[in-house]
């Protein structure tokens, strides 16, 4: 008898391969999105380390010398000797080539070396590893593509002997020191211990960077989440007919049941190892970009293949698993407690659903309360992730109720008996697509969410980048002495020249670093601000105020208006900027109090302002004339353009994977209406005898699942955006402790919009053909037989 | 392998690593060899030969702590050669490898550090016995090296006199005659504290100094060897290896309380493995039978920590061991080319 | 109102051609009943079907007032269905998506032909004032068919055309669903052609046809 139901049950699928396929794909999609986001993450993640850097930099402890001069082979050697585990680096410019020299045999691993250990070919002349298309002249070279653009690295000996280099430019310090070392000014004079700081350096904002694929591989997960059970509930309601007759045979519920989950399980599990397989290739025609990214990030090899990795393996299967059984769970339930007689009629297209609305709602309302609390209480990781689940699942849940209601008032404006009908029966068409419409919500949300962070996150970077490396050449001079005639050599010659000039202070006793600059339209002009008062740069240079970084607004919770307390000055905030990646507190005072409070400071670093095109020629000047070393003069324009350039990359991956998120959840309305075109036809007969056309209905098909898009993508728009506001605001402030400003990109959304209704009339247009072409023969059927 | 050697052969225009253990087995073009009769001169000898490819300062103790514990350390300064000179800077093409030891019954600690010539950061003097890399140093009155999270500061003085094996201090290595110079220091009284994390150990003890440069001490089929450095309760020593390869060689020294010496070439010394005992590296044998028929020597030799392999570059065991049988007494164990 | 001449039709099933109508001619006139009976399978279903364009004829003609059904396209068809004639099936009449009262105005309003109070009317002569905010499925089998009679007639066709509209309802309802249909039809003054199984029903029209084997007996 079980051999016989199960026979019954499974030859349904015979019948209807084609929802049997779209239950397969429902899974296998859902698993693939999962499984891919989490297999570029699980990636990413492994090549952090190996992606460190190509030459460390901001990554180890460094050591300068505080002239700016190099440091000579014996003030290292005597450093070793005392038990500092340095490595020396040689750096210089050579026919306009980046040259770095390091001493592979003390430098840190993977230093140097992680991006040359794979050609293995043994040199057996003095070689260069150079990014493609640099050569040198007289020295064998290698390409390396993972180098950044135009550098070659290579050996100290043969560096300094290209660049002609007495002395070494900087000292890595190793992670791993001995236990006892003296300290550093006891054995060499005039040196400077960096510690590797956020300070400018981008390192902290690309932990954002995983920080948003994390949240992306969530968000997919919930999206998945929803076709599967979309696609389980249907292939559970239509054959409800075959269990009433089961059961009328005799079979008892139990064996049904029982068959039925099996079935889900064994068809959860295939759907979800072809998901990972397709997974894996949506992964591995992502991972270049992802590569692309974090090699640009961290000037590092990331690896362009995928390595198969058992987490995101069994993690796919597992949630397609997961997924399938909780869908089923329901149905089954509904099955268990369901009369003998009832329901033999699918009812996804009936008014019944009046009751599971009101519980919806209640329920959608009540996780939107809890999202509520923990945006007020959000204070870390795991409450900005739960505020982001309850965010999502309580607008999901209230999805049916907002659409209906936003039907209910198209019903009431509407004009014609057509479209009175079009609005009611679309009501009545809800249930049956309100998962597929709730997983598109997702994925629009997500969109919107995503798209936003990033962007936010670009605009700030480039606005940061602007404010901080406004100035066209930075250049450091060797000594004090030395720094007096440069800026007597640039007077004149340039439009302005920028001290920087920084010292150690407390600031309402918290470290901080405090800065003298000069009244300079380049502050004006590009720092911006989070919040100010009127004049604030006047009130400042006039000593009557100061301008902190938000770290030490934070931190030291103050407001404009309040007052900051420097060692021998006490002034109120007049402005709050935003100092994104700097973990230390810092305060901007006016030039004459700088003086007055530090006269003997002389700034060694100085900002160059002049015009672009007189870069080239200054730099020149700066090098041949005034005989600065090249590695003083640092051209930031460059600098600012490869940065740009690496976020750039990143919107690919996050294009490339919001697309994949829209196919699907596309997917699961094309699924759905597929499901729902059988029993659409005796709903649609009654018209079609009542003289419309099955083109116009057709039509009104299409017309229907566009409009249900429009609409959902109205409700998505406020929760995409509270979604960047979350990641943005609550969780990265969580994960790095300060906050991305905000900012809103409507053309970009109504772009998404167009993209989402071609996506949503693409998956309707095969259901509405499909009822379009029906026989004249099969609606008049409706009217005789009995069903 | 290991990035850093990698880096190392990326790097240098001569690569000269890569057969037998630690390339010990290339062939010597333009190195100089060592040659039967030479009369060693010091200071000089004490410092390196760079015209030979490779060179060791090798020292070995057994140490004894106020609280009766056994400790065992080592101290080694590799220098190996791309070219058969020395130049001033970065072109030196000397590469120098220190590695250190801290051994006590149930813990082994490790450090390493590279260096080149050229620049000063390792070398060794030819005026007095002193060799260094970075902060690790080692002469006749002290020794000292350091990792992470340990340390040791030594007092050495010397005993006895220096101690020169095969044929004065001319060492053959295989049938085929494959030689290096080989001198020892293995009355060496020591007097320090060892530093484990915050914990200070006073010891005492005695540490045994091995000299030894060649530019091909191993044959090309031999694939690594077990070397023993025994010092007995009586106050005799014995120095002994066998090389593994097609057929086993054997070399070893006795080393009379007052320093006199008797060599004793291929076979009269005989070293069997009797136990293998898995370590943070592979297999590797840790209890030995030990004989010298014409001493009447047959003692089991059996490690103090199994577990004394040096995960390094390099990568061999070296540790402390207990002597037991006809002699009784203490020493140490180098086991090399274990895969 | 409706001239039906040597029509013929047949269906293809299972590689079969099927001849279902050989030769069927037919006049009714203006606010006359017709009755058509005949043996199941006897093809009246399908006559009715050609008469109200809802399909397209072999051979022969339909006239609908002046009108030849067999020259129109789909659209045409659409048109006359929408425009001049009303069917009424034995079942799924109603538009589940909307309400009695709406589903009693649909088709007016579709044929531009929309009066409240003769909807009104109609809704009272039906007793089902009570219920004209439920949905149909809320009805019983015979409510559904007196509203879809209603929904018919409001839109005052020129011809009514009925397939046992009373096939799934008991004697006693049939015959007063029947009554109720007759009465409403000599209102509005439209033809009516109406398909049963049942001699006692047919007797209560003007005139009775009897099909067999796909020609007038
Ligand atoms: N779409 C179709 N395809 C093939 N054969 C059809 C089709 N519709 C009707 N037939 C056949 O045409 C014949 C006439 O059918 P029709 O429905 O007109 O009979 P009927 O007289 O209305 O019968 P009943 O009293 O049972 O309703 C039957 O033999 C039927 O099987
Ligand atoms: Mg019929």
């Amino acid at each position: 008898m079980r051999r016989q139901a199960l026979i019954a049950l499974l030859s349904y699928w015979r019948r209807n391969w084609l929802q049997f396929f779209t239950l397969l794909a429902g899974l296998a999609l859902a698993t693939a999105l999962w499984s891919g986001v989490q297999a570029i993450n699980a990636e990413a993640r492994a090549s952090y380390d190996a992606a460190a850097a190509t030459l460390g930099e901001g990554q180890y402890t460094q050591i300068t010398a505080n002239n700016g001069l190099p440091i000579a082979v014996e003030d290292y050697v005597a450093l070793r000797r005392v038990g500092w585990l340095v490595s020396p680096v040689v750096e210089g410019r050579l026919d306009g080539v980046r040259l770095i020299g390091v001493e592979p045999l003390t430098a840190p691993q993977g230093i140097g070396t992680t991006a040359l250990s794979i050609e293995a070919e043994l040199p057996s002349e003095p070689t260069l590893w150079v990014s493609s298309g640099v050569s040198v002249d007289g020295v064998t070279t290698v390409e390396t593509p993972e180098l950044a653009p135009n550098t070659a690295i290579g050996d100290i000996g043969l560096v300094s002997d290209l660049l002609g280099a007495q002395g070494i430019s900087r000292l890595l310090v190793l992670s791993d020191q001995p236990v006892r070392q003296p300290p550093l000014e006891s054995v060499v004079q005039g040196l400077n211990v960096q510690t590797p700081q956020g300070g400018s350096d981008i390192g902290r904002l690309t932990d954002s960077f995983h920080l948003n694929l994390t949240a992306f591989g969530f968000l997919s997960f919930v999206v998945g989440i929803f076709i599967v059970n979309g696609a389980v509930g249907l292939a559970f309601e239509q054959r409800r007919p075959l269990v009433r007759t089961l059961r009328a045979l005799g079979v008892p519920l139990r064996t049904v049941i029982a068959i039925m989950a099996a079935e889900m399980a064994v068809l959860s599990l295939l759907g979800g190892v072809i998901g990972v397989v397709i997974g894996y290739f949506i992964a591995a025609a992502l991972l270049p970009d992802v590569a692309a990214t974090l090699q640009g990030l961290y000037g590092a090899d990331v690896g362009g293949t995928l390595a198969i990795r058992p987490v995101w393996w069994l993690s796919g299967l597992g949630i397609a698993l997961l997924g399938g059984m909780a869908a089923s769970a329901s149905a089954l339930w509904k099955l268990s407690r369901m009369p003998l007689l009832a329901g033999a009629q699918p009812r996804a297209w009936s008014m019944q659903a009046g009751r599971g609305r009101v519980i919806q709602t209640i329920a959608g309302l009540f996780m939107l309360a809890a999202a509520g609390i923990f945006a007020l209480i959000a204070d870390g990781l795991v409450t900005g992730f739960a505020l982001l689940g309850t965010l999502l699942l309580g607008a999901a849940l209230l999805l049916p109720m907002v659409l209906n209601a936003a039907l209910a008032l198209g019903q009431r404006l509407a004009k014609g008996p057509v479209w009175e009908w079009f609005w009611a029966d679309t009501r009545q068409q809800l249930p049956g697509l309100s998962l597929a419409l709730a997983a598109l919500l997702l994925a629009m949300a997500a969109n919107i969410g995503v798209s936003t962070m990033v962007s936010s996150f670009r605009q700030t970077f480039v606005g940061f980048l602007d404010q901080r490396l406004a100035a066209e050449l930075y250049v450091t001079a060797r000594d004090e002495e030395d720094a007096v005639a440069l800026e007597q050599f640039l007077a004149g010659k340039v439009e302005s020249v920028l001290p920087i000039e920084q010292i150690d202070v407390e600031a309402n006793g918290l470290p901080a670093e405090l800065y003298g600059p000069i009244d300079d339209r380049t502050y004006r002009d590009n720092w911006r601000f989070l919040s100010q008062v009127p004049q604030m740069w006047d009130i400042v240079q006039a000593g009557e105020g100061v301008a902190i970084n938000e770290q030490l607004s934070y931190r030291g919770d103050l407001q404009l208006g309040d007052m900051l307390e420097l060692p021998g000055i006490t002034l109120p905030v007049v402005g709050i900027y935003g100092d994104y990646g700097n973990p230390i507190g810092q305060v901007i005072i006016g030039r004459e109090v700088f003086k007055e409070l530090y006269p003997d400071s002389q700034a060694l670093r100085y900002g160059v302002r002049v015009l672009p095109e007189d870069v080239a020629a200054l730099t020149d000047q700066l090098v041949s004339e005034y005989g600065l070393p090249e590695a003083n003069v640092i051209n930031q324009a460059g600098i600012k353009a490869y940065s740009l350039d690496i976020f750039e990359r990143t919107f690919t991956v996050t294009g490339a994977l919001n697309w994949l998120t829209l196919g699907v959840a596309g997917f699961a309305i094309l699924m759905s209406l597929l499901t729902l075109s059988g029993m659409r036809i005796p709903q649609l007969a009654p018209l079609w005898a009542l003289g419309l056309t099955r083109g116009r209905l057709e039509r009104l098909e299409i017309l229907r699942t566009v409009m249900l898009t429009a609409w959902t993508f109205v409700f998505a728009l406020p929760l995409g955006l509270a979604l960047a506001w979350v990641l943005l605001a609550v969780v990265n402030v969580a994960a790095f402790g300060w906050r991305l400003p905000m900012f809103v990109f409507p053309t970009s959304y109504v772009f998404l919009l167009v993209q989402a209704l071609i996506a949503a009339g693409a998956a309707a247009l095969w259901p509405a053909l499909k009822l379009g072409r029906t026989p004249t023969s099969h609606l008049l059927k409706v009217f005789a037989n009995e069903r | 392998m290991n990035a850093r050697v990698l880096a190392l052969l990326l790097l240098w225009p001569l690569a000269a690593f890569g057969q037998g253990f630690a390339g010990l087995g290339s062939d010597a073009d333009g190195f100089a060899l060592p040659q039967r009769g030479y009369t060693f001169d010091f200071p000089t000898d004490h410092g390196a030969h760079p015209e030979y490819r490779i060179e060791w300062w090798y020292v070995t103790a057994n140490l004894t702590g106020d609280d009766g514990a056994e400790y065992g350390v080592q101290w080694t300064l590799f220098r190996s050669a791309l070219a058969p000179e020395e130049a001033a800077g970065w072109s030196s093409p000397q590469v120098w490898m220190g590695h250190a030891a801290l051994t006590t019954e149930d813990a082994h600690f490790t450090a390493e550090r590279f260096g080149r010539g050229g620049i000063g950061q390792a070398g060794a003097s030819d005026q007095q016995l002193s060799a260094w890399i970075d902060d690790w140093e080692l002469d006749f009155s002290h020794m000292t090296a350091s990792g992470t999270d340990w340390r040791y500061d030594l007092s050495l003085s010397e005993t006895g006199p220096l101690v020169f094996h095969g044929a004065e201090g001319y060492s053959v290595k295989s049938a085929g005659g494959q030689a290096s110079y080989y001198y020892s220091q293995p009355f060496l009284a020591v007097d320090g504290t060892l530093t484990i994390g915050n914990e200070d150990i006073h010891v005492t003890g005695n540490a045994w100094l091995d000299r030894e440069w060649s530019s091909q001490p191993l044959a090309e089929d031999q694939s690594g060897w077990d070397w023993f450095s025994l010092s007995f309760d009586d106050g005799d020593k014995l120095m002994g290896f066998r090389l593994r390869g097609a057929d086993t060689y054997t070399s070893a020294t006795w080393i009379d309380a007052d320093g006199g010496t008797t060599a004793y070439t291929d076979g009269a010394f005989m070293a069997e493995p009797l136990e293998n005992s898995p370590t943070s590296g592979p297999e590797v044998p840790v209890l030995w039978q030990v004989q010298l028929p014409e001493r009447g020597l047959d003692v089991t030799v059996s490690a103090i920590n199994p577990d004394s392999w040096m995960p390094l570059t390099t990568q061999y065991w070296e540790g402390p061991v207990t002597v037991t049988g006809t002699h009784t007494g203490r020493g140490y164990l180098e086991m090399t080319g274990y895969e | 109102m409706l001239k039906i001449r040597d029509l013929q039709k047949s269906y293809v099933s299972a590689g079969q051609t099927v001849q279902v109508l050989k030769g069927v001619s037919l006049d009714l006139a203006g606010a006359e009943t017709l009755a058509l009976t005949g043996e199941s399978g006897s093809g009246k279903s399908t006559l009715l079907h050609l008469a109200a364009g809802l399909d397209v004829v072999d051979a022969g003609d339909v006239f609908v007032g002046e009108t030849n059904v067999g020259k129109l396209n789909e659209a045409g068809r659409a048109h006359l269905r929408r425009d001049v004639v009303g069917v009424i099936f034995q079942q799924f009449n109603l538009i589940p998506s909307l309400t009695v009262e709406a589903n009693i105005a649909f088709h007016a309003r579709l044929a531009g032909k929309y009066d409240a109070d003769w909807c009104k009317r109609l809704a009272d002569r039906i007793g089902l004032t009570e219920q004209l905010g439920k949905y149909p499925e809320q009805l019983s089998g015979g409510q559904q068919q007196r509203v879809a009679i209603a929904r018919t007639l409001a839109a005052k066709p020129a011809l009514v055309l009925a397939d046992e509209p009373t096939g799934n309802l008991d004697e006693e309802t049939a015959a007063q669903v029947i009554a109720l249909m007759l009465e409403l039809v000599s209102e509005t003054g439209a033809a009516l052609l109406m398909v049963t199984h049942s001699s006692a029903l047919a007797a209560m029209l003007d005139r009775r046809l009897h099909l067999r084997a796909g020609q007038v007996a």
